[in-house]
């Protein structure tokens, strides 16, 4: 999945950011990440501590379970890396996270 | 091509696609397949995706007309979670890397997701699991081709597999298109089985893990003769089959060749043959297969598989239909036979610990009284249309019958007040079917016109032996000397007051029983229509004094496996076609 190996053309633009937000990466605010990570044509990985995955999957952004406080590794590979690391950097670090839908909902 | 091994429930050939359903969680089997299938998994893989994703599309667009905001946010997270390129890939990776079917990289792929989802610590994120597991039903039901509740509405035939049939679920078949079943549960009484042999499709049970070894739309052959199922059988083995079934169809026009004569024995003696039935519209096929009339009405199929309880109007047209459709010939009505494994719309949301022995049948109409009086008071005024009779199951005891009775006359009272005709003198029954009515039935002879025998509750509660629960199921026999002995007991004292009696269950329709039924005395048998034909013909090449020799021979025995050897041989020699 995530295979990108850094080269000389083709370096890995690398960040580690913490979730400020009271509430972790839930549904909502992870499929707005995997949204704006979308956007960006370059490899996205992002890991909070052991192995890394698709940071464009929505189903391996909720499954890292990031809660509050979580220091989260995102590391891009190819056109516009360093844009986007800056964009999801901002977005992680917002002070909240855009509610949840009432609990009930289910 | 593989070859399972079961009990042969209803008989028959079929060939046929399957249909796979399960009523609860998908039990998905690893089957390898060909390096050369991959690319053919993969597209299935594709194409539930996409008809998931279609599925989901409508509903989120009927939510948001209808305004169904938040329930519209979960079809809208779904409809994310399947897009997912990263899930989709690991789909098609695993199809491609270990040669597995579609179905279960699926489920192996998404019960991993959802697994690590519910390790996590945030409740939030661990109870998206269930989400997952949803999109993973949603996907193998576009997979194995099973959208339940289009199961009435088949437009295909097919042969059903399922781990267990509920009779809920078999009553809503679609009797065209299901032309064979198949379940790893179950046994030669379960309700699935009876309900197949009453509609004619053959059918094989207790195959343990037939749902782990086909999937839908596999070629099956079901041998509801020998208790076969033939997962994916060759050229070969179908064409024998196909042989098989012509044999089988000749053997069947044989029979129904005398349908026309009387079920007689060689000696004279006159034997009435009737039918048990569900539907009103089984009432013909009783009739054109020569059944006398309906020994039993199985009234509680009116309730299953709806959403509201049957009106007045329902039971009436019912029965209504049913008498007209018999002309004069005898209509037993039983009331309502609920609870254990069958639940009207007041299922309990408590389950009892011990539901044979607990609310059901008359004990359960006894406590809904409105419910009872409703069907009561639709027999009634269908007794004016020809000779119908009531019958009440379950009975236990005089107290039961007693207040059942009571409960009868109320709502002739009821009648007469509103000046609706009925048959004042309508003849009133009960089922035999309980050890304790069976040792008390000359005081309860002397409260109703008639006995039916139930062989398949009357040998369970004697023997104690759930004759659904495979693992103890083979203890099930009606030639266990105690069934044999308090059915003679019962049949006594029939005699001795005087009253009609007839034999219901199961027994009544396998050959090997029928000589021992007429030895001890019984001279009316209720049995389900595809199975009159081979009666009569077992009737028509005995004697009366061959049946009464053998029957003292085998009141004489005392182990199940002496006499049911005994009763084999005896009517193999009579009929071999029938074994």
């Amino acid at each position: 999945m995530w295979a990108g190996e850094a080269t000389l053309d083709n370096p890995v633009c690398q960040i580690t950011v913490q979730i400020k937000s009271k509430n972790g990466l839930h549904m909502r605010p992870a499929m707005q990440f995997v949204d704006l990570a979308n956007q960006y044509n370059c490899e996205i990985a992002i890991g909070n501590g052991s192995e890394l995955g698709d940071a464009k999957s929505i189903m391996h952004v909720i499954g890292l379970a990031a809660g509050p406080g979580t220091t989260l590794e995102i590391h891009a590979q190819g056109p516009g890396a360093e844009e986007a690391v800056g964009a999801l950097r901002t977005f992680i670090e917002r002070e909240t996270f855009d509610p949840e839908p009432p609990k009930d909902a289910k | 091509m593989e070859i399972k091994k079961g009990i042969a429930v209803s008989p028959g050939v079929s060939i046929g696609k399957c249909l796979i359903i399960d009523s609860e969680d998908y039990r998905i089997p690893r089957r390898q397949i060909e390096p050369s299938q991959r690319m053919v998994e993969i597209q299935r893989a594709r194409n539930a995706f996409g008809d998931a994703i279609d599925e989901l599309s409508g509903l989120e667009q009927a939510q948001t007309q209808t305004g169904g905001g938040r329930i519209k946010d979960i079809f809208a997270v779904h409809l994310r979670l399947l897009r997912d390129r990263s899930l989709r890939r690991q789909v098609t990776d695993l199809i491609h890397g270990e040669s597995v079917t579609a179905e279960y990289a699926v489920a192996s792929v998404l019960r991993r997701f959802a697994a690590r989802f519910a390790e996590a610590k945030d409740t939030y994120i661990s109870e998206r699991a269930a989400d997952i597991y949803d999109i993973e039903r949603r996907l193998l039901r576009h997979l194995l081709g099973d959208k339940r509740e289009d199961l009435g509405r088949l437009r295909e035939e097919v042969i059903v597999v399922a781990r267990e049939l509920s009779p809920t679920q078999t009553a809503g078949f679609n009797k065209a298109f299901v032309k064979g079943i198949a379940s790893d549960a179950g046994g030669r009484t379960s309700h699935a089985a009876i309900v197949a042999r009453s509609l004619g499709i053959p059918a094989v049970v207790a195959l343990e893990d037939l749902t782990e070894i086909v999937r839908g739309g596999d070629a099956v052959i079901v041998d509801g003769n020998r208790g076969l199922v033939i997962v994916d059988p060759d050229a070969e083995t179908v064409e024998q089959y196909e042989a098989y079934s012509r044999e089988f169809i000749a053997l069947e026009h044989k029979l129904d060749a005398i349908r026309e004569k009387p079920a007689e024995t060689r000696d004279g003696a006159r034997i009435t043959l009737l039918g048990n039935i569900e539907f009103p519209d089984e009432a013909e096929i009783v009739l054109a297969k020569g059944g006398e009339g309906i020994g039993l009405y199985r009234t509680e199929f009116l309730y299953l598989n709806r959403p509201t309880e049957p009106s007045e109007e329902e039971h009436y047209s019912a029965y209504a239909q049913t008498v007209h459709i018999c002309h004069d010939r005898p209509v037993v009505i039983r009331t309502v036979d609920l609870g254990a494994d069958k639940y009207t719309q007041r299922k309990r949301f408590a389950p009892e610990p011990n539901p044979f022995l607990g609310l059901r049948s008359i004990r359960f109409c006894l406590q809904n009284l409105a419910m009872f009086k409703t069907q009561l008071r639709a027999i009634l005024r269908a007794s004016v249309l020809g000779p119908v009779k009531v019958m009440f199951p379950l009975i236990s005891g005089i107290q039961e019958l007693m207040q059942a009775k009571m409960i009868l006359h109320d709502v002739m009272e009821d009648l007469d007040e509103e000046g609706i005709a009925y048959n004042r003198d309508m003849e009133v029954g009960i089922m035999v079917e309980t050890p304790s009515a069976a040792l008390t039935a000359s005081t309860l002879a002397r409260d109703c016109d008639f006995f039916s025998i139930g062989t398949n509750d009357l040998t369970q509660y004697t023997l104690a032996v759930d004759r659904g629960n495979e693992l103890v199921s083979t203890l099930y026999s009606p030639a266990d000397p105690a069934v044999l002995r308090l059915v003679r007991t019962v049949i006594q004292d029939a005699y001795k007051a005087q009253i009609d009696l007839c034999v219901c269950g199961e027994m009544a329709s396998e050959p090997e029983y029928i000589m021992v039924l007429l030895g001890l005395g019984v001279r009316t048998l209720s049995l389900s229509a595809p199975l009159i034909p081979e009666v009569k013909q077992i009737i028509r090449c005995v004697t009366l004094e061959d049946c009464n020799l053998l029957t003292r021979k085998v009141l004489g025995m005392n182990s199940e496996r002496q006499i049911s050897n005994y009763l084999r041989n005896a009517a193999r020699k009579v009929l071999p076609e029938a074994f």
